[in-house]
């Protein structure tokens, strides 16, 4: 049956819908499938729109192929959401026509739908099942709105950050935050002038901005009852390469595939990648515990308290706290 | 696992997936352009995918975006030959059931020809926005979700 999903696009396709739309018939697959996943190499490509995260996705997706023709390779693709019409322009497939006629790669495009943290809730089923269904790569190419885009950090095992030359230093250091989940840093469009410049500002910006060897994740959630930190130490350490690519002529893309690999072999060698996993299988866990029990105790709340809450807090007669503490313990009464 | 402003709670909220593509090699993408941003608000989610299409780029396009129709825009004169090998593209891959429609410079008289072939609908310079878009509404299958 997995074996049909990859070879049945349009099944795969539609599942993927099913999952966007949270339609209740994908769950037993989604969940099925899961554990037959765990293959494949996610890698998350994130940076400034137009820096061109797109066309790198599709030069790396091509020199894969060419180098590895057994191994296929998936694509999603964020866009964002209109916040008036919920409706979307995803485009990135322009960027990426090098790839048509090769059915060992899967293009999705994905609109984000409200979420804010560059990649959509569904993304990181989406992903589950591309790797389940023997995807060896699978690339997830955020909105690229800015620097809160660090969702990809927690579905990603490699983390790209692209930055295209001429944005100063100013730029850099506000994008500080980013770099923090890096793990490889492209400078594209280096057929541009300012390419060195930018080079030097991201290697200031990378010794100055991490004071602790893999932070990024930490610093997406401190909590205490998470995973400690990794112990610093020699094994633990990654040192994000900057690499410049000319990515609408395929240069340099060779360094990055290799830099990928680097990368992946880190994480398993030095044991990065198995912590890693187990933060961000507990965010996951958490994240849909809190999910489910938001929609348990909104059913349990009667509309007409629920509503008298709300406009309390509209009209300032109740803190947002207030009202939330209200509807818990309504709700724990059922 | 996300932030979310919208509640993403609602399940039957499901925007229609509608690719809009250029067969052929006309450079002229203003009215693909005026098409893709009218339907983005009215709440459908747009997979543009430019200009210089093959059917072939089109009805693989459609399959993996898992689109609810394919919307076609042509102003080089090749509608006739182009626009049925797209429908026949996407025959070959199991999309019979997704439904195509086109728009640009297509002289009237070809139109009986072209829904022949397998082409939903025709909408040249002028035509209304709101009638695309119910055109659509309406011919979109009614899927399982
Ligand atoms: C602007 C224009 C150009 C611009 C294009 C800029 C661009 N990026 O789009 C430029 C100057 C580059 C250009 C070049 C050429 N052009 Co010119 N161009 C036009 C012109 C004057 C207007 C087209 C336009 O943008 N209209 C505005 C848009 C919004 O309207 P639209 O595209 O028709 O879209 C509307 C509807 O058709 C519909 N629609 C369109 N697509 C879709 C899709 C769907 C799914 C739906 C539902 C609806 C829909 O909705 C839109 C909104 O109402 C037309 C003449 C005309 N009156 O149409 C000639 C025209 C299209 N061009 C023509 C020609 C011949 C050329 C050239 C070959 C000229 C030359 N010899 O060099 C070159 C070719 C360039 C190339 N690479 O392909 C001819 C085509 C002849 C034919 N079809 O037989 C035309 C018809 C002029 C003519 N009467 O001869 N052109
Ligand atoms: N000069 C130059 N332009 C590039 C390069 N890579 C991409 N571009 C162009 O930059 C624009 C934006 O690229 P895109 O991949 O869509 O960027 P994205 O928004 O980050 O996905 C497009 O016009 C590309 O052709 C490059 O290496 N050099
Ligand atoms: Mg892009």
């Amino acid at each position: 049956m997995v074996a049909d999903l990859m070879s049945d696009r349009r099944a795969l396709a539609r599942l993927i819908t099913q999952i966007e739309n949270g339609a209740p018939e994908a769950r037993q697959l989604v969940t099925r499938l899961y554990r037959r996943g765990g293959r494949a190499h996610i890698v998350g490509v994130t940076g400034a729109p137009g820096c061109g995260k797109s066309t790198l996705v599709a030069a790396l997706a091509r020199q894969l192929r060419v180098h590895a023709p057994d191994a296929h390779v998936a694509i999603i693709a964020v866009d964002p959401s209109s916040a008036f019409s919920g409706g979307a322009i995803l485009g990135d497939r322009l960027r990426m026509r090098s790839l048509a006629g090769d059915a060992g790669v899967f293009i999705r495009s994905m609109a984000s739908r409200g979420a804010l943290g560059g990649v959509a809730a569904a993304t990181a089923d989406v992903v589950e099942v591309l790797d389940a269904v023997g995807f060896g790569t699978i690339f997830i190419e955020t909105v690229g709105a800015g620097q809160l885009e660090v969702d990809v950090a927690r579905i990603a095992q490699t983390v790209v950050v692209v930055e295209a030359p001429g944005a100063g230093d100013e730029v850099q250091a506000i994008k500080a935050g980013i770099l923090e989940i890096a793990d490889v840093v492209v400078v594209n469009k280096a057929d541009r002038e300012g390419a060195t410049q930018t080079v030097a500002a991201l290697q200031s910006a990378l010794d100055i901005g991490r004071p602790m060897p893999a932070a990024g994740l930490h610093a997406i959630d401190p909590s205490h009852h998470l995973q400690a930190p990794e112990q610093p130490g020699p094994s633990a350490e990654w040192r994000p390469p900057i690499l410049k690519t000319v990515a609408s002529h395929e240069e340099g893309i060779a360094a990055v595939i290799a830099a990928l690999e680097e990368h992946r072999q880190h994480l398993q060698l030095s044991g990065a990648g198995a912590r890693r996993r187990a933060r961000a299988v507990e965010q996951d866990v958490r994240a849909r515990l809190g999910d489910l029990l938001l929609r348990r105790a909104l059913r349990a709340v009667p509309q007409t308290h629920y509503n008298a809450l709300i406009a309390g807090v509209i009209e300032r007669t109740l803190h947002p706290l207030e009202a939330a503490e209200q509807l818990f313990i309504a709700s724990w009464g059922q | 696992m996300t932030t979310s402003t919208e509640a993403p709670l609602d399940p039957s909220a499901r925007p229609l997936r509608i690719l809009i593509a250029k067969p052929g090699l006309d450079g002229h993408d203003r009215g693909a352009k005026i098409i893709a941003r009218a339907l983005r608000d009215a709440g459908m989610e747009v997979i543009y995918t430019g200009l210089r299409q093959t059917p072939e780029m089109i009805a693989e396009a459609a399959l993996q975006e898992d689109v609810d129709a394919v919307g076609l825009s042509i102003l080089s004169g090749a509608h006739k030959t182009l626009l049925p090998r797209v429908v026949e593209a996407m025959r070959e891959r199991g999309l019979s059931d997704v439904p195509v429609f086109a728009g640009g410079i297509i002289p009237d008289e070809d139109i009986p020809d072209l829904k022949a072939a397998g082409i939903a609908g025709v909408f040249g310079p002028g035509a209304p926005i709101a009638e695309i878009i119910a055109f659509i509404r309406t011919h979109t299958p009614i899927r399982e979700r």
